[in-house]
């Protein structure tokens, strides 16, 4: 339609201007469609990336970690329900999007398919992946999308506690008993590359990529950003004396870029296809809290109907 | 809410520690254990929800309950290792005492079980307590009336927020009024554990420290009694109430949650995290 090519141009120089859209205003089908893809994935990953931290709450080693991690954790909740409400603002309901997670069909960040299997686990989820998605954030905080915008400045206040309390904990650790410095190597050795992966693969893959950079979206990236997050680690890493399990890193004077080897693509597709270590069970978890919550929100929603039924009634009345 | 009544206030300087005699000292530290455990346990059973509550706002609800209960935890075994001046601390109240060493009434230490027994299960124990911190407020020990003056305010939230779900769940469905009265059938008989009163009592509130247990049930059970109606629940038959966490005799529970709480501890003796 001619009233649409109209708008989009319109629509394209705002954005070219550096100007923020808002849910009110006229948006193209695909800008919507692309960002709802983008929130709920992130939505979707705050959840199911409360299961592998979750997992160690009631083990937790003292009773002031016992508390970071839970606060932590519940501040993930947080952000999730908080991304939704943004998401919601381009017209789907929460419930829409909870229902793709549970049947398979939204994504959600790979890296939560893979397992937890010491204390040092939660210490490196908080140091390498809050800290990668803070790199990935901060970016996002300038996106073109006012309330995805705002949710992400919101949040990456959060996740930089995270990642402080999380590298606090590997410091602990690694200046420990030698079980513990173990501990820590060992799990800098199992998340140390999904943890690059996060950013995607290289633009030139990326399918998405271009179309988000054009709209404002994306300000970086994915290979920007990960080098990025590589040069800010390695130097954290060395001052805790842990060693990033890459035999290629080295520093380019030139770039002033710490250099790393080729990651492993066919891994982080095997992962994203289904094929983690924990792919089935992340979503059986969330299906099966889901179901076993069904009673719960049909409860809520059947005593807040009669309160209505009453408080119509007496308003005829009256 | 209750008044409970208490010796008049010693003289001295506000904010003084009261000197105690060993016997009083030794009851204290049983006491505060009582508190502390008391809410470790009912902490550490909720956090076992944290993503796995049946809406995201529960999730979120039931971690800042749990994060409450813990962190009140934390100051009643702190001071309970300091007024027992063997040099233990919080972490080693709490990763380092047997199942046979923990003081908690049974009814925290049951498994979480369902959303229906979860919320049952804390609004009983959320009214108990909030009467008895109530009373500890005007504790003539400063330190106890400081952490008891926090904790209320907590509780009484936490109150409001299991008495909101108990009103849902008993006049939601009709398989949400099941689950409700068939958690508040189930778990009456560790309520009565509550409310009894022994040496520890006896010597503490005749000091002036604590609060008579006793003269607390009847307000509990009028307000419990109040909300199970507007809930459209029975309130069950008293018969036998279980006994024994208060002295160490527990249900199987407890030590397997202990053995999960306390692994790492356990496993790397002197370690620090
Ligand atoms: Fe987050
Ligand atoms: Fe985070």
């Amino acid at each position: 339609m001619p009233d649409d090519a109209a708008a989009q141009r319109e629509f394209e120089a705002r954005i070219a201007a550096g100007e923020t859209v808002e849910p009110k205003d006229w948006m193209p089908e695909r800008y919507r469609k692309q960002l709802i893809r983008m929130m709920s994935q992130h939505a979707h990953s705050e959840i199911v990336g409360m299961l592998p931290e979750g997992n160690w709450i009631t083990r937790a080693p003292t009773l002031r970690r016992k508390m970071g991690l839970l606060a932590k954790v519940q501040d993930e909740a947080g952000h999730g329900l908080y991304i939704y409400c943004g998401a919601e603002t381009l017209g789907v309901s929460r419930a829409e999007l909870i229902d793709q997670l549970l049947t398979g069909k939204a994504k959600y960040a790979s890296i939560f398919n893979y397992p937890t299997l010491t204390w040092a686990d939660i210490g490196a989820i908080g140091w390498f992946v809050d800290g990668a998605a803070i790199v990935n954030q901060t970016m996002l905080a300038k996106a073109s999308y006012g309330p995805y915008a705002r949710a992400m400045i919101r949040i990456c206040k959060e996740e930089n506690f995270h990642k402080r309390q999380g590298y606090e904990i590997m410091a602990t650790l690694a200046a420990g008993t030698p079980a513990q410095k173990r501990m820590a190597q060992d799990a800098v050795d199992r998340w140390w590359w999904p943890s690059l992966m996060m950013f995607g693969p290289s633009d030139k893959d990326s399918p998405n990529s271009a179309e988000l950079t054009r709209w404002g979206v994306k300000r970086k990236s994915n290979d920007e950003l990960r080098q990025r997050f590589v040069n800010l680690t390695v130097a954290q890493a060395r001052a805790i004396d842990l060693t990033l399990p890459d035999p290629a890193l080295r520093y380019d004077e030139a770039t002033k870029d710490w250099h790393f080897g080729p990651i492993d693509w066919a891994e982080f597709d095997r992962v994203i296809h289904g094929d983690g270590p924990l792919n089935r069970e992340r979503l059986a978890a969330r299906n099966e809290a889901h179901a076993s919550g069904a009673w719960v929100r049909e409860a809520a929603a059947a005593y807040a109907a009669k309160r209505a039924a009453e408080s119509g009634g007496s308003a005829a009345a009256a | 809410m209750a008044s409970t009544a208490h010796p008049a206030k010693r003289k001295g300087e506000p904010g003084a520690v009261p000197a105690l005699d060993p016997a009083l000292r030794a009851a204290l530290v049983q006491y505060l254990l009582r508190l502390g455990d008391d809410r470790l346990v009912l902490g550490h059973r909720l956090s076992e929800w944290c993503g796995h509550a049946p809406i995201l706002e529960e999730d979120i609800a039931l971690a800042n309950i749990a994060l409450d209960l813990i962190g009140e935890a934390t100051l009643f075994l702190r001071l309970a290792g300091e007024t027992e001046g063997a040099g233990r601390d919080e972490d080693a109240l709490a990763y380092l005492r047997e199942a046979i060493d923990y003081r908690n009434v049974l009814l925290v230490e049951l498994p979480r079980g369902d959303f229906a027994v979860t919320i049952v299960r804390h609004f009983l124990f959320g009214v108990a307590a909030y009467y008895q911190l109530e009373g500890l407020t005007r504790s003539t020990h400063p330190a106890l009336a400081g952490i008891a003056a926090k904790a209320l305010k907590e509780t009484r939230y936490h109150v409001r927020h299991a008495g909101e779900w108990l009103l849902k769940l008993g006049d939601g469905t009709a398989e949400s009024h099941g689950r409700a009265q068939a958690a508040l059938d189930d778990l009456w008989r560790y309520t009565g554990e509550m409310f009894l009163t022994d040496a520890v009592d006896e010597i503490l509130v005749g000091a002036g420290l604590v609060p008579d247990l006793a003269p607390l049930e009847a307000p509990w059970r009028a307000q419990v009694t109040d909300v199970v109606r507007r809930a459209t629940l029975r309130v069950p038959e008293s018969g036998y109430m279980q006994r024994g966490g208060r002295v160490g005799r527990h249900t199987e529970h407890l030590g397997h949650l202990l053995a999960e709480m306390q692994i790492l501890q356990r496993s790397n003796p002197g370690a620090t995290w």
